[in-house]
């Protein structure tokens, strides 16, 4: 090969044989991915398969140990997100930055203002920043006033926003990050549009998304990754889903979904006519949990299914409302109530609001059942512990060098696995399960699946909110459906499908 | 090469303590009389406040607070004893109705008067939700204000014996002193290791929300750290009046910034959820070594100070190296 050879190539972007690692991890193996002008390429694999990886090294954000990125013919190295921008790529982040407080248009031209002279000092020049932002928010069909301030929109608002200042930059590559998981139907309706007037005007487009259906709609061509490595390349016309979910996964999927053997039985926990304090929220839920039951809560982005199972936990207030446990009221203003009444919460943020990062594997199991360890009331028995530990390692087969390991080193499916254990040492009865396998990967994903089916058999009852639709189908005995913070439906497992749920998901009062 | 990287990860975990271990090995060497019983013992008598100032700090940093009055709780707490232990027969008594009393009482008083403004600190951090770093300076006026405003800022002095016998008298070998940071730093390591006001204090430190998710009484947690932290600087306190033989509203100054330094070097991070008692004492005594290092090597009072000021900065720059280094 010959260096900076000037033969146009058909590619406009080319990454080869990249490798990347980090302490104890191999992120990239050999990566590669080849990108055409003018067309919307997938990149697809499982969580940690180096997808946002391989993106960061091309924006510049890591430096690659080795391989090489060649642009419009010619090598290059790219020394940092500057340096991208100013050569024509941009890239959406999959976690937002935004200054909520700023206002829409410093945001978009945050780094790179506009500047004018003013006498001898150079100054921002605030009357073109506002312009040019809003000929960019008017490109992207956005009908936001640049002056407002960002944090008066929605998240799925500010992710548009995100998506209108990487348009902004001209880009000639432009990097889409998960830009979906936010945003409602309509509004990737709206991404779409702009997504295909900027493939017309040529951009190259690399979409990464865990969202079958849309990769096959958007798509030209799909590249998977495996552990870092790269799998291949097709053209999206000639792909299934299924093709996909065995590539990125590396073995057959027969089944997706354990085979349950659980009986619903009586009803245990009951809500009725539960209402938030926030107006906006949810209102007037009621519904009823059977022991040894599985209910699927359906809803789009913004149903207000997280707020009402906070609600129910005692991590939200609530005005009026009832909550029955075996016939008793129950009154919960605090975790620490919900707890005491046999019920558990696996949170949907595990970093935010799950793991206990910097402390080991032990402490994070025991934490919510310390009471049950004291010797004399006052001395916690660390023999106890760890014999809770160990069993938990051994039942729910968690991968870890020792229980004394921080939490945070584990894999994203071991750290779930571990908050599972913290809560099933309470032994609750029911169980509200927030988004359990989100940021795992599909064979840990089937894991937390056994060990859901085999809790519903033993006659716990689970609440699992889910964005999967899948995942809530072959999973729930019952899915409920939530609206802009109303119930506005129940499906039957066996009934249930895509179009039905979708239904009742999108019934706006 | 796994070997030698684990020698670099140390160096660089440790480079202060090293450094100052350094600094104390040439001390000796180009000084006469450093290593002596003397200054061994004059250390240990140093250390002993010190130490039981930073281990009621260490819960306030390990929870990602901070606790900038007790410097001058510590102040507060030496002029409180002072004024119920001066001899009854002291002509220049600064309360002359004030019977004589028993040490063990007026100390049992002054931790009291000391924790009820740590409970003040706990609840203006964890239920008003005001920074630490604000609340606690806050404190910290506060507290020097009502100190000058009790003693009429005249220093006190004219202990009686069995007061100042606690600075001054050992068991064989052993100082009282001593003994006393024996006793706080065993129940701090059994506290922090072995109940679960610990578990909850490192989770709390850790991840706020997850340890509220999981369960965990935050507000009550935090306020009883502040509280205990009072009640240590009131036994600090009272420790250093009976050393000095005296206490005014210049006792205890700057004595905050000692022990949140003595803390960040012995690895209670600035960013919550880590730190061990038996650190927090390594890092009181390297801390302690280096000011005497700098006495013995003559160097202008004022160089102490800006060396002292520079470890701080540095400890805590390594401390959150190790931490950036892991994203």
């Amino acid at each position: 090969m010959i260096k900076g050879d000037s033969k146009l190539s058909e590619y406009r972007l080319e990454m080869h044989d990249v490798v990347k690692t980090f302490p104890g991890v191999k992120a990239l193996d050999h990566a590669q991915l080849n990108l055409r002008p003018g067309t919307v390429h997938a990149l697809m694999g499982e969580n940690g398969a180096g997808k946002s990886t391989l993106m960061k090294c091309m924006f510049g954000i890591y430096h690659m140990d080795e391989g090489e990125v060649i642009y419009e013919g010619e090598r290059v190295q790219i020394k940092g997100p500057m340096d991208a921008l100013n050569r024509g790529i941009a890239m959406v982040h999959q976690e937002l930055q935004p200054i909520p407080e700023r206002s829409i248009g410093e945001n978009i031209y945050v780094g790179r203002y506009p500047t004018k002279k003013l006498g001898p000092v150079t100054v921002i020049d605030h009357d073109k920043m506002y312009e040019d932002a809003a000929r960019v928010l008017e490109e992207v069909h956005l009908n936001f006033d640049a002056r407002a301030r960002l944090g008066s929109l929605s998240v799925s608002q500010m992710q548009l926003v995100e998506i209108a200042k990487a348009v902004s930059a001209d880009c000639k590559v432009l990097i889409l990050d998960e830009p979906t998981s936010s945003l409602t139907a309509a509004e990737v309706e709206a991404l779409f549009t702009i997504i295909n007037e900027l493939r017309e005007r040529g951009v190259s487009i690399v979409y990464i998304s865990h969202k079958m259906d849309e990769i096959l709609r958007i798509s030209d061509e799909v590249t998977i990754m495996r552990d870092g490595q790269y799998i291949g390349t097709w053209s999206a016309k000639e792909l299934t889903t299924d093709f996909i979910i065995t590539k990125m996964v590396g073995r057959e999927l027969s089944e997706l979904y354990p085979k349950r053997e659980n009986t619903p039985g009586e009803v245990v926990f009951e809500v009725e006519d539960f209402t938030s304090i926030n107006p906006r929220s949810f209102r007037h839920v009621s519904f009823q949990l059977k022991k040894g039951e599985i209910l699927g809560v359906a809803g789009l982005v913004g149903a207000q299914r997280t707020e009402l199972m906070e609600g129910l936990f005692g991590l939200r207030a609530h005005t009026e409302g009832k909550i029955t446990y075996r016939g008793a009221e129950l009154r919960i203003s605090q975790p620490r109530d919900a707890i005491n009444n046999s019920i558990a919460m696996l949170t949907e943020d595990r970093r935010a609001t799950g793991i206990l990062g910097v402390l080991s594997v032990a402490d994070n199991v025991s934490i919510a059942s310390l009471d049950q360890y004291l010797i004399g009331g006052v001395m916690l028995d660390d023999g106890k512990i760890e014999q809770l530990v160990q069993d938990n390692v051994g039942k729910l087969s968690i991968k870890t060098p020792s229980s004394k390991t921080q939490i945070q080193s584990l894999s994203g499916g071991n750290q779930q696995k571990v908050l599972i254990s913290r809560w099933l040492a309470n032994n609750p009865d029911v169980f509200i399960m927030d988004e359990p396998t989100r940021g795992i990967d599909v064979g840990a994903k089937y894991e937390i699946y056994c060990i859901i089916a085999e809790m519903a058999k033993q006659g716990k009852s689970i609440i699992m909110i889910s964005s999967e639709m899948s995942e809530l189908i072959g999973m729930s005995d019952r899915i409920m459906v939530m609206c802009d913070g109303r119930v506005t439906g129940f499906v039957d497992g066996s009934e249930a499908n895509q179009e039905n749920i979708m239904a009742l998901a999108t019934q706006f009062e | 090469m796994q070997k030698s990287f684990d020698i670099k990860k140390f160096l660089s975990n440790n480079a202060i303590i090293i450094l100052i271990m350094i600094l104390a090995v040439l001390t000796g060497i180009f000084t006469e009389n450093f290593f002596t019983i003397n200054n061994f013992k004059n250390l240990v008598l140093n250390v002993s406040p010190r130490f039981i100032i930073a281990c009621g700090v260490s819960g306030c940093l390990i929870t990602k607070g901070t606790d900038l009055s007790a410097g001058r709780a510590v102040g507060l707490a030496a002029c409180l004893s002072a004024m119920m232990l001066q001899s009854i027969d002291y002509s220049a008594r600064m309360l002359p109705w004030m019977p004589d009393m028993p040490w063990p009482l007026a100390l049992v008083i002054v931790m009291v008067i000391m924790g009820c403004f740590g409970a003040v600190n706990g609840v203006v951090v964890s239920i008003l939700k005001v920074p630490p770093f604000i609340a606690t300076l806050g404190m910290q006026t506060i507290i020097y204000g009502l100190c000058s405003l009790i003693t009429n800022n005249q220093p006190m002095g004219g202990y009686k014996q069995s007061y100042l016998k606690i600075a001054n008298g050992s068991i064989g070998p052993i100082p009282f002193l001593m003994i006393f940071a024996v006793i706080i730093g065993a129940y701090f390591w059994f506290l922090y290791n072995k109940t679960r006001h610990g578990k909850y204090m490192y989770a709390i430190g850790g991840n706020e929300n997850a340890a509220q998710v999981a369960g965990v009484n935050v507000t009550a947690s935090l306020i009883r750290i502040y509280i205990l932290a009072g009640c240590m600087y009131a036994l600090a306190g009272f420790l250093v009046g009976a050393k000095a033989g005296g206490a005014s509203t210049a006792t205890g100054m700057g004595y905050e910034l000692e022990a949140i330094a003595a803390c960040t070097i012995g690895g209670v991070s600035a960013n919550g959820g880590v730190g061990k008692v038996g650190g927090i004492l390594i890092g009181v005594l390297v801390f302690e070594i280096l000011k005497i290092c700098l006495q013995f090597l003559g160097v202008d009072p004022a160089y102490t100070y800006i060396a002292q000021g520079l470890v701080i900065v540095i400890a805590v720059a390594l401390d959150l190296r190790k931490y950036l280094q892991k994203k």
